[in-house]
């Protein structure tokens, strides 16, 4: 870029010479560059990249207005610094921007003169840059022709647009200001004098044609940066729980309070989700829809209205939360509602689909931004430097954690030194490999085993349901899920004992522990999935075969049954008026979606109490019982076993992100889904805060696990894509229940769209979507796809290939020079 | 100037442009200027809280403040803000406003490696040699006899990070080898954050 400019600036200055200005040559070749129109916008941080603190200036504008301004040559150092300059600043800088500060800073020199001369002129409208530029290569008036314009001539629209750069500029020096490492006090100069400047000219600027426009854009503007600055401080005013995280981070470090920021996070997307549901699908069916008690699918069936509004009932989810707006299968099939003629079905369709939507776009963009900070950095190249200049946690403010941290930076630095001095000891290597071989089996077994236990339970819950649940108690009842829990309580714990055996570097038996947990989890929750999909599979292909059999069994039931009404005739022609039936009492086919629903719920609700539990017992009866037993106790119990408890970051982040798979996977079945999930993060953000302050003692092992953000953010996107299988595999191939919910009577779920397209839209427009669904339209387009991504996987690597070679140059550059 | 919205609801005591201009120049939104005002003239005493714009405060008043207490670098921090010309680190209302700026979550990774950089020279010079970086570990191994590291292991130390890091090899590390170190941790952007 640089040699770019020395060229250009040459040619020009040869224009000049041959112009006749009787200038030094380094004079001369900044000013033309500058008077040579190049316009392009540089960043004002650009200016900043001073390496040394020497070179620093007062201000970019500062250089150039003293490299510039000084026509009458009086200040030798300005040809000092133009070499120095000249690399950095390019030709937009303006003369009247100089002028301006020449006149707002130096003062009592020469330019001020200049600048009120130039100041005249612009009110007589003459060429206001040629002008400046004439004055400066000629110290006086005289001009070197190099503008084209006669005096007269109102501003042209080349003179408009370079002004307007100059003022641009002047903006993005504003903007950047505070990006700039000086002291306040230069700040706020440099802010009003260009401030100054762009008020002053953006009033001239708008002479000539298209002055109102102009003016009224510049206004525009201004009120939307208002706007944007005002919304930015409500915004920050609006973060939840700020105080709370910034007190945590205080006294536990960045890495615990990291978790509640994820918390938050979650909560956020909850909060959108819940939003979702809540406005566009449960309030529409609940102001809009046929209320409850006019279908037989919202009433409670006759032989369970006893008990349906008992508390144990309600706990489960059945009885009237059942046959509520909560779950699936209260909604009614119409295709519109209401006055509004909302489209319940469609719309019920496309909040599922739109909330997986939005869900992976989100996940997906945080990745991003946290790749973006991470600098792309997977090297491990800084260790020691790393360690030595960011290892401190500027968060810290209280003592006790600092000295905590003193000591694992300490025992980091030594850890570091060893490793590197010590080679690999040769010893003990075979041990040491059988012992990691035996951990990882033990590791295995205990995955199989939750994994058989999980699927035991389920299939002995579905027998359980076959013989009526009545006949059995709590346990039973409620077994699936209490398995599931305690399953997630114990064998994490388990792991980590296994994984004493391996003897790892801290970092990297973290992710061992990190990577068993998941697959723990997975593994359950697929486990459980397919148990509940062979049973609704099981159910499915009953109904598939009997389906229409079943359908028409049910059908004739009611026909028969409504006939009896009648007093015994079958009606051919039912010409009587339909006789109002109950709907409590007519009989109701299977409706598998509200149970899936169902499930999801309990397991939520099962797997939130097990938390607060756990906590309140684990955490704060165990606090309460080392310090108050201490007195009266043969060892001492806070330093020895069991001691406070530390907080455990990643076992409480895998639940959460497990708890939130689970969401996924059941919001379409159970709308109620999300709401429940916000209730219960806003409880557990309270709760865990209090917990973590009241019972926890930061940990000794300070190391920040960051680069885990990430990690945790893919494990999130992977369970985000192993969530939706489920739902997207029963909308594309599992027949809806013919007696329930919004898409009865269909034979797929997804043919509300075609429906919709039928009648809602003009033909043209479901013929060009019939096009565009074309497999053999869609199938060139995933290959483009995936060649894209190739293509940039491709370019990355080379990127980044790039990347080292240039550090080796530099490196030997270096060494060469020296 | 452009001014700050209209959302002055307690009595602040800093004109109306000042803030606005406040907010252009740092990274602070206006609730967090106006609470370090607070938590600023707090640090005074009662008979000069009235003018807390122009007033300068002591440097053992600053090391009161929880989130300098506890850290290792609480001299260098006050010493490189401070523009005093009396040479006693003591600091105005702005070099506290920059101060805080600069260890907002939301400052750019450039201009804190470029403050860590100063604060991290020990002896000012422009560059962190071997010296600096001697202090520098004993500052963040803290005070005790027993966490400091022996000299052997200093040396090693300090060796291998001038190999990671100095790139023309000349036995210092001046500020764009820093950035450049410093800037590809991911732990970077997030350090830093005196609470407001």
């Amino acid at each position: 870029d640089g040699s770019d400019d020395n060229e250009e600036g040459s040619t020009v200055e040869n224009e000049e010479t041959a112009k006749g200005t009787d200038k030094g040559r380094k004079r001369a070749t900044p000013r033309t560059r500058r008077s040579h129109a190049r316009g392009r916008a540089r960043h004002g941080d650009e200016e900043d990249d001073d390496e040394e603190f020497g070179t620093r200036r007062a201000g970019p504008r500062r250089h150039r207005s003293r490299r510039r301004g000084r026509a009458a040559g009086n200040e030798a150092s300005d040809s000092d610094m133009e070499p120095e300059k000249a690399r950095k600043n390019q030709a937009n800088q303006k003369s009247k921007e100089d002028d301006e500060e020449e006149e707002d800073e130096k003062g009592g020199k020469s330019g001020k003169g200049k600048n009120e001369k130039k100041g005249e002129k612009k009110p007589d409208k003459k060429g206001k840059k040629e002008k400046a530029n004439k004055k400066k290569k000629d110290k006086k008036k005289s001009g070197s022709g190099s503008d084209s314009e006669s005096e007269e001539e109102p501003i042209t629209e080349e003179e408009l647009a370079k002004l307007k750069e100059e003022v641009e500029e002047k903006k993005k020096l504003i903007a950047t200001l505070r990006n700039k490492p000086w002291k306040m006090k230069k700040k706020l100069s440099v802010l009003k004098e260009a401030q100054l400047f762009v008020e002053k000219f953006e009033g001239a600027l708008g002479k000539g044609k298209g002055k109102k426009f102009y003016a009224y854009k510049v206004m525009m503007m201004k009120k939307w940066m208002k706007f944007q600055r005002d919304f930015e401080n409500f915004k920050t005013a609006c973060i939840p729980w700020e105080m709370k995280i910034k007190e945590i981070e205080s006294h536990f470090g960045s890495s615990v309070a990291s978790y509640f920021i994820f918390l938050r996070w979650m909560y956020g997307i909850n909060m959108i989700l819940f939003g979702l549901t809540f406005g566009l699908v449960m309030v529409p069916e609940a102001l809009m829809g046929k209320p409850y008690g006019s279908l037989p699918r919202k009433t409670v069936p006759r032989a369970e209205e006893a008990t349906a509004m008992n508390f144990a009932t309600l706990w489960d989810f059945s009885g009237f939360a059942q046959y509520s707006v909560l779950f699936y299968g209260y909604y009614n099939n119409q295709r519109t509602i209401g006055w509004l003629k909302f489209r319940m079905p469609l719309s019920y369709f496309l909040v599922g689909v739109g909330s997986i939507g939005y869900s992976f776009m989100i996940v997906t963009r945080t990745m991003a931004k946290n790749a973006n900070d991470d600098g792309g950095g997977d090297d491990t190249s800084f260790n020691f430097s790393w360690k030595m200049f960011t290892s401190w946690d500027y968060l810290i403010g209280n003592p006790e954690t600092a000295d905590n941290k003193f000591a694992s930076i300490t025992t980091s630095f030594k850890e570091a030194i060893v490793e590197e001095q010590e080679s690999r000891k040769e010893e003990n290597i075979h041990l040491t490999r059988f012992l990691r071989v035996l951990a990882n089996f033990l590791a295995l077994c205990t995955l199989a085993g939750s994994g058989y236990l999980i699927f035991f339970v389920v299939r002995r819950s579905q027998q359980f349901a076959l013989e009526g649940l009545e006949n059995y108690g709590w346990w039973e009842r409620n077994e699936v899920n209490t398995v599931m829990s305690l399953l997630g309580m114990f064998c994490p714990t388990l792991f980590d004992v296994i994984s004493s055996l391996e003897n790892y570097h801290p970092r990297i038996a973290l992710r061992w522990q990190l990577g068993r947990i998941f697959a723990l989890f997975l593994g359950n929750l697929y486990t459980f999935i397919i148990a509940l999909m062979d049973e609704i599979n099981l159910k499915a292909r009953y109904f598939l075969s009997f389906t229409l059999e079943e359908e028409k069994i049910v059908k004739y039931n009611m026909t028969i049954w409504e006939a009896s009404l009648y007093n015994g005739t079958i009606p051919e022609n039912s010409t009587a008026p339909p006789i109002q039936v109950d709907p409590a009492d007519v009989p109701r086919g299977p409706c598998w979606e509200t149970m899936v629903g169902q499930e999801f719920v309990r397991l939520t609700v099962s797997d939130m109490m097990t938390t607060y539990i756990t906590i309140l017992i684990g955490d704060f009866l165990r606090a309460v019982f080392v310090r108050f037993f201490n007195y009266c106790w043969c060892w001492d119990l806070e330093y020895g076993f069991p001691s406070y408890s530390e907080f455990d970051i990643s076992g409480n982040v895998l639940g959460l992100i497990f708890n939130q798979g689970m969401i996924w996977m059941g919001s379409f079945y159970a709308p109620c889904l999300p709401a429940i999930n916000v209730f219960r993060l806003h409880t557990s953000m309270y709760l865990q805060c209090w917990a973590v302050m009241c019972c926890n003692v930061p940990q000794e092992r300070v190391f920040k696990a960051s680069r885990s953000n990430n990690f945790y953010m893919a494990m999130l996107l992977f369970i985000l894509f192993l969530s939706t299988l489920p739902a997207v595999y029963t909308i594309v191939s599992i027949p809806p229940s013919f007696d329930c919910g919004p898409f009865s009577g269909k034979t797929r779920m997804f043919e509300v769209i075609s429906e919709t397209l039928e009648h809602d839209f003009p033909s043209w427009f479901g013929k060009v979507f019939g096009y565009a669904s074309n497999p053999g339209l869609i199938l060139p387009f995933i290959l483009l796809m995936v060649l894209s991504i190739y293509y940039l996987n491709a370019t990355s690597k080379s990127y980044k290939e790039a990347n080292l070679e240039l550090k080796k140059k530099l490196q030997s550059v270096r060494i060469e020079n020296h | 100037a452009e001014g700050s919205g209209a959302m002055g609801g307690s009595a602040s005591l800093i004109p109306r442009e000042l803030l606005g201009e406040y907010q252009e120049l740092t990274f602070l939104s206006k609730q967090e200027i106006l609470l370090a005002y607070k938590r600023f003239s707090e640090l005074l005493p009662k008979e000069e809280r009235e003018n807390a714009c122009s007033a300068r405060v002591p440097k053992s008043q600053i090391l009161t403040l929880p989130e300098l207490r506890a850290n290792p670098f609480q001299h260098r921090i006050c010493h490189v803000f401070s523009t005093s010309e009396a040479g006693d680190d003591s600091m105005s209302f702005e070099d506290f406003l920059d101060m805080l700026s600069v260890f907002s979550d939301s400052a750019t990774s450039d201009i804190k490696s470029h403050y860590a950089f100063r604060i991290f020279d020990f002896d000012d010079d422009g560059t962190l040699d071997r010296k600096d970086l001697e202090q520098l570990v004993n500052c963040l191994t803290g005070q005790g006899e027993e966490s400091r590291l022996s000299s052997a292991e200093m040396e090693q130390l300090i060796q291998n990070i001038l190999e990671e890091s100095d790139i023309d090899k000349d036995g210092t590390i001046n500020l764009s080898e820093f950035q450049h170190v410093v800037s590809r941790s991911p732990d970077f952007a997030r350090c830093g954050g005196v609470q407001v």
